[in-house]
């Protein structure tokens, strides 16, 4: 008999059944539970319970706003950071850009917790005692904070790329700076804008830590409403999270998917 | 033209500087009062490392701690060694399998993390294995693994293939092969790959909180139920986490300045 020579193919099936049992099948268990009832019996309440509710689809609509918000602000500051940082010629500019990802590495919570501490802080202080109220203000400030280096690092490694000939042919040519700005390096950094906005958008709009810890358990977003009905009805969290799961594979879809490259926290550093 | 362009620069620096510090200020905030005498933030009474003292005497916080750190560690060995085999095996295979596998694994990267969490637990009720050490395992390998592929993949990219053919003319086993001529090609990104699994396995709050067996606790799950939910013992409790906050920051400038100047130092060597 002969033994059957070992091919490096074989090496993908851990990892292939590792995807399947813990990744795919829990997805089917997802869809289906949405589409039951408690008795297991084949059901689309959920999925009209949850489209007729005016309160669920009012918090969902503030969720939205509130992810959008967060995402134009990390934006309008990230993208002249990343472009300052892109095109300095200082020598050591990536400390700089390390100092911008460095608090990443403190644990999530702590540092939310840290934001909190501060707004207490504040909040005491004469003038400023709108602030213990506050609490959407909070939130969105506590989720620009935290995710901001989501949308610096892959605004800073597209732009980084622009070729700078681009630059100086653009000038040649008699552009101004903001007309070189506007048409060389604002089209040509839209791969990092698509990324950034999908990376901000999505734990902004799911990250319920951030919400629940500075907007006094005042503020839902949608990955609140899931996990509540993780307690009682998993049904409906299972609907929720199945739209959910539509909503985010749709638009990375259209945004052109994830590159690796331009990965999250500082793989390509 | 000259002056304009200093204005320019000052401003430039300036808007750095300023988002810079407004990162910075909670954290500096809490590294300062985590060496007063009192609990309290905005007076400070007087220099105490009364609150580092709290830290490493209250069992429970250096439970949650060396829990947090075991079980980053233990995620992260595990997730480097399964996303390094199956990115080595998802590189020789057909382009079919390769774009299935691919895609699957692509799934927990852009998933909202509450979504794969309540997935995984509701598929590990149903089949009865309910919550438990290898359930959270498990769940902090669905989030990890996948970065360990995404940055072992380019590494073997950029591989020179004709080598391990090489080696297999010389008399190699194909597993010697692999390890003594593939992996030491590509152990930059398994380093990349360990570090990230750490970094997300110690950050993550959501899934730990669904997949975690009773009484378990973390960092994350301690200081968000310490928060949100006042207990009477709290206020003490929160003072010895800024001293926590200051210690893990402290550690992270050191690893960071200490990694860069050995490879500022490498590179000069190289030179």
């Amino acid at each position: 008999m002969k033994i059957p020579r070992f091919s490096r193919k074989t090496l993908c099936i851990p990892y292939a059944v590792f995807l399947i049992f813990f990744v795919i099948v829990p997805m089917l268990v997802i869809f289906f539970y949405a589409f039951t009832d408690s008795n297991m019996h084949l059901s689309f309440n959920n999925f009209v319970k949850f489209f007729s509710d005016p309160t669920k689809l009012s918090t969902i609509v503030y969720s939205l706003v509130i992810a959008l918000i967060t995402t134009v602000i990390c934006l309008v500051i990230a993208y002249p950071v990343a472009y300052i940082l892109a095109r300095s010629t200082m020598k050591r500019k990536f400390v700089i850009l390390m100092l911008f990802v460095l608090p990443m590495w403190i644990n999530f919570v702590l540092r939310v917790n840290a934001l909190r501490e501060l707004f207490n802080l504040l909040s005491s202080l004469d003038g400023m005692a709108w602030l213990a109220g506050s609490n959407y203000f909070k939130t969105v400030f506590g989720m620009v904070y935290d995710f901001l280096p989501f949308m610096i690092l892959p605004l800073y490694t597209t732009m980084l790329k622009i070729d700078p000939s681009l630059y100086e042919a653009s000038a040649d040519l008699g552009a101004s700076g903001f007309a070189t700005f506007t048409r060389v390096t604002i089209p040509l950094s839209v791969p990092g804008i698509m990324s950034g906005v999908t990376m901000v958008a999505l734990p902004s709009m799911t990250n319920y830590v951030v919400s629940d810890m500075l907007g006094n358990a005042k503020v839902t977003i949608i990955g609140k409403f899931i996990s509540d009905y993780f307690g009682n009805d998993w049904h409906m969290g299972s609907m929720i999270a199945l739209i959910l799961l539509i909503v985010v594979f749709v638009s990375t879809w259209f945004t052109g998917g994830f590159k690796s490259e331009e990965n999250v926290r500082g793989t390509s550093l | 033209m000259n002056k304009k362009h200093v204005v320019f620069k000052c401003l430039k620096a300036f808007l750095v500087g300023l988002v810079l510090l407004v990162i910075y200020a909670p954290i500096l905030l809490l590294a300062i009062y985590s060496f007063d005498k009192t609990n309290m933030i905005g007076r400070f009474e007087g220099f105490s490392l009364t609150h580092y003292a709290a830290l490493f005497q209250n069992s429970k916080v250096l439970g949650m701690i060396g829990n947090t750190f075991l079980l980053a560690f233990l995620a992260a060995i595990l997730s480097t060694i399964l996303g390094t085999v199956g990115a080595l095996g998802m590189f020789y295979t057909k382009k079919r399998v390769k774009m299935l596998i691919h895609g699957a694994s692509q799934i927990p990267v852009i998933n909202a993390e509450i979504v794969t969490a309540l997935s995984l637990t509701v598929t590990f009720v149903a089949v009865g294995l309910g919550r438990s050490y290898f359930t959270l395992l498990i769940g902090h390998m669905v989030i990890c693994t996948p970065f360990v592929v995404l940055s072992v993949m380019p590494k073997l990219k950029q591989m020179d293939n004709s080598l391990y053919e090489a080696a297999l003319d010389l008399g190699a086993s194909p597993f010697k092969a692999l390890w003594k001529v593939v992996l030491p090609q590509i152990i930059p990104g398994v380093i990349s790959g360990f570090m990230l699994a750490i970094t997300l396995s110690l950050d993550d709050y959501i899934v730990t909180m669904y997949t975690r067996p009773a009484g378990f606790e973390t960092i994350s799950t301690y200081v968000y139920n310490a928060t949100t939910k006042g207990n009477a013992h709290t206020a003490v409790t929160l003072a010895s986490l800024w001293a926590l906050t200051t210690i893990i920051f402290v550690i992270i400038v050191l690893f960071v300045v200490i990694s860069n100047l050995s490879s500022i130092r490498k590179k000069e060597a190289s030179k």
